[in-house]
């Protein structure tokens, strides 16, 4: 046995029990400038034209009467690894920072070493439960650099594996806010669904989760057989079971009162803070990407944008609740209407010759063996292409040098901006109230972080 | 302003917009792709330029972020546009138009340096903490200009082309070179 | 038939089979789910993969009460000592599952953010490969990890005083715990 081994000096920094982040962290009330703290009290008056008066900044208040809390990053109310810095002054939040990057992966600098091909299972792992939305905006993104048109099966493949996605992204949301709530039966309910939409998702592309499915010139692999009636079942068995969950939370009356009325935002200060998805769609701003600036074939099928009314933590609830049900509207529509025809395309750009001419001709080896070790080149230019992700708007901006990997990727995380929006919804709030605002907002850390 | 729709993002592109009598003179207009005018102010014009669209409806700021252009140097511009070594890079959406702006301001080459867009969208604040964390582009009149990724301690700005990727060597048997 | 028909009514056995009976039976983890992996992990714990038969199915909050330590997910360099700092606070005897190639080894992020291999910060006792690894994967591990901990295996291993993961005669940094933290097995 050996000696038991101290801490050594050198080796404290390493091992020490300090955490703190220093200048990202909320400081104390006496350190802290009036405009920051004008800053906290609501910043987005500001923009509207409301100037806060100095006076009616508290910054007399004493230090002991308040209290600098931290929640996080490990937290099991937290959706991944957010730290929150509160300021509480009893039960009431004051103040509120939300530190993150404690998910950073450096994805955009390991996208510029990846092709353009691979740069699909970099980009699927930022949102983790939505990997197809991803994967579909920067698809979108590279076909545009490239020039190329998707075939119309493809298009109908990609929309109903996104509609999927989006359900089984909410049915995790539906799943975790009714455990941060209490509900731990609407956990297992949620992911019990889900298994349903996973199983069909790897019977098609082979993984459950960050499918590589979705990549630049169509899909990997068509759908297989007898996938109407799989995604028939899904649609039918889900569809039950959301007047399951109302008959659950919507009419429950503890739940009603910890989500009604809390946490309001109004309409200008969710455009302010550059917000969206449910929760700009909650505020009354029926903005919807997929309505609005129709990408893939979102405008040949019919569904409805779901709007809430009073920007509370209800509307978002109820806003996600009946996505799915929409989504499910989209998917059937997709199983009537899905075209014949190729599942990528034969532009010999990206695609490489049938395998049987390998054998014959030498341009075909030639043109197979550059596509997979090199990859295929992308002309110069640059490219911003945003897609409705669950969470918001997603967005993947592409800088190309001609080479065959992206010169700089850049994708814009709805959450990563969703969560601005943090302070402005816990002021005034109570303890309790935080969490169900950090679930109703639905951060996604691996996006916020990439 | 003529009031035209973007599509999404199957390629090719509608007319270009013309910017609105309130924007600063003399900034470059060129079409791109995805988007309905892309503009390349420069540093002086730009707070200018972003309000002018602001008050001409663009409600939304998607997205602001950073390109280094070190290994690059050679993009393509329009005339009348001198490149740097940094960009930045910002996203404007109208909700009420459906039109989407991008603005690309030459930042520098030493020492980046852009005004902040905190004052006219609160909501390019942690947008703008990233770019700096990231690239080491300055915004002056950012609230809060700390890093926001890396741990406070960090040195260096990790997307910079000269900032390696921090590979560590892994063995493998019988595999030759990188990757 | 009663208690009062058995022909024999004592149990004899090694205490510590019955030690390590309990142990395995009741395994409970910590939750530090970080990134995708976590979502696996939930999933694992529900309804299709139960790991409640397991006893496992009661995820800890407080690493004080936790057993194990399911590091699901990448680590990245702000979080490695958030990391020690929860695994220095739970009890002993206290297990590590790394799940995932993310923990593992760094998996497909092999750059300047991320730690390459959870156990460069705490020692290791099972890997789960996958990406994320189904709960299938998981749950093989989990029972290796059960199965290590029945034979005392895993116990004997630690006692013998070498480092598990890294070469002692090199001059490598080893993970170090401070004396007052152990309570059992010294490491």
């Amino acid at each position: 046995m050996t000696e038991p081994t101290v801490r050594t000096a050198e080796r404290v920094d390493l091992l020490t029990a300090e955490t703190s982040e220093g200048a990202q962290e909320l400081r104390r009330r006496r350190d802290t400038q009036t405009d920051e703290l004008g800053r906290e009290l609501g910043a987005v008056l500001r923009v509207n034209g409301l100037n806060i008066d100095p006076n009616s900044i508290d910054y007399e208040r004493r230090d002991d009467e308040t209290m600098i809390i931290n929640m996080g990053p490990s937290h099991p109310s937290t959706h991944g690894v957010l730290r929150l810095m509160l300021e509480l002054d009893g039960e009431f939040v004051l103040r509120t920072k939300p530190v993150i990057g404690y998910l950073h992966t450096g994805m955009e600098k390991t996208g510029e070493d990846l092709s353009y091909v691979q740069g699909g299972t970099n980009v699927t792992r930022m949102d983790y439960l939505s990997p197809v939305i991803n994967e579909l905006s920067y698809s979108m993104a590279v076909e545009t650099l490239l020039g190329i048109e998707v075939p119309e099966r493809a298009v109908w493949i990609r929309m109903m594996m996104s509609e999927l996605n989006r359900m089984s992204s909410h049915l995790v949301w539906m799943a975790t806010n009714g455990m941060d709530l209490g509900s731990t039966s609407m956990m297992i309910y949620g992911l019990r669904e889900r298994e349903l939409i996973l199983a069909f998702f790897e019977k098609t592309a082979g993984l459950r989760m960050n499918l590589n499915y979705v990549r630049p010139g169509g899909v990997a692999a068509d759908l297989p057989d007898g996938w109407q009636d799989d995604v028939q079942v899904i649609c039918d068995t889900i569809y039950e079971r959301t007047f399951e969950y109302d008959q659950l939370l919507t009419g429950q009356p503890i739940f009603r009162q910890r989500m009604i009325g809390v946490a309001p935002i109004t309409a200008e200060e969710a455009l302010a803070l550059s917000v969206t998805g449910p929760l700009l769609r909650s505020t009354g701003v029926a903005w919807d990407l997929r309505r609005t600036m129709p990408y893939l074939a979102y405008d040949q099928v019919e569904f409805d944008v779901i709007v809430g009314t009073y920007g509370d933590n209800f509307d978002r609830y109820a806003i996600r609740l009946n996505e799915i049900r929409e989504s499910i509207r989209i998917v059937r529509q997709c199983i009537d209407m899905m075209p014949r025809g190729d599942y990528r395309s034969q532009d010999p750009k990206v695609t490489p010759p049938p395998r049987a001419r390998i054998g014959e001709s030498m341009e075909a080896l030639i043109h197979h063996f550059k596509l997979f070790t090199e990859g295929f080149h992308v002309p110069v230019g640059e490219v911003y292409s945003a897609v409705e992700s669950p969470r918001g708007e997603i967005g993947c901006y592409i800088v190309s040098d001609g080479g065959p990997k992206p010169y700089r990727i850049h994708v814009r995380g709805p959450s990563f901006v969703n969560l601005q929006a943090v302070s402005l919804l816990m002021r005034g709030g109570s303890m309790s109230d935080t969490i169900t605002v950090i679930s109703t907002i639905d951060p996604v850390m691996g996006e916020v972080d990439r | 302003m003529d009031a035209r729709s973007t599509r999404g993002g199957k390629g090719g592109n509608t007319e270009v917009i013309s910017l609105s009598p309130l924007a600063p003179p003399g900034v470059v207009t060129s079409d791109a792709l995805a988007c309905d005018v892309a503009c390349f102010p420069t540093r002086d014009q730009y707070f200018a330029l972003v309000e002018s669209f602001k008050n001409d409806g663009f409600e939304l700021c998607s997205d602001v972020c950073g390109v280094d252009y070190l290994e690059h140097m050679d993009r393509p511009l329009p005339e009348g546009v001198v490149g740097t070594r940094f960009e930045v890079v910002t996203n404007l959406l109208s909700l009420s138009k459906k039109q989407r702006v991008r603005i690309r301001v030459q930042a520098g080459d030493e020492e980046p340096e852009v005004a902040s867009l905190f004052a006219l969208y609160p909501g390019s604040e942690a947008l703008e903490r990233e770019t700096f964390d990231m690239f080491g582009i300055l915004f002056s009149g950012h609230p809060d200009l700390t890093r926001i990724l890396m741990p406070e301690e960090w040195e260096g700005h990790p997307l910079r082309k000269d900032y390696g990727t921090g590979r560590v060597p892994v063995q493998f048997k019988e595999a030759p070179g990188p990757r | 038939m009663g208690l009062e028909d058995l022909q024999h009514n004592f149990l004899t056995g090694q205490l510590e089979d019955l030690v390590r009976w309990a142990r395995r039976a009741s395994v409970w983890p910590a939750s530090f789910g970080l990134a995708c992996c976590a979502i696996e992990m939930m999933s694992a714990g529900a309804a299709d993969f139960d790991l409640a038969r397991f006893g496992m199915e009661v995820f800890r909050n407080s690493p004080r009460q936790a057993d194990l330590m399911i590091v699901a997910g990448r680590v990245s360099q702000k979080m490695a000592p958030v990391l020690r700092q929860v695994y220095d606070q739970m009890m002993e005897p206290k297990w590590v599952i790394s799940m995932g190639v993310c923990a593992s080894s760094g998996g497909m992020f092999n750059n300047y953010a991320i730690v390459q291999g959870v156990d460069q910060i705490v020692p290791v006792d099972v890997y789960a490969p996958g990406c994320p690894p189904s709960p299938e994967t998981l749950m093989h591990a989990i029972l290796t990890l059960h199965e290590q901990i029945r034979t005392g295996e895993i116990l004997q291993r630690r006692q013998s005083g070498e480092p598990t993961h890294l070469d002692a005669h090199q001059n490598l940094w080893t993970p170090e715990v401070p004396v007052a933290v152990r309570v059992g097995t010294p490491k």
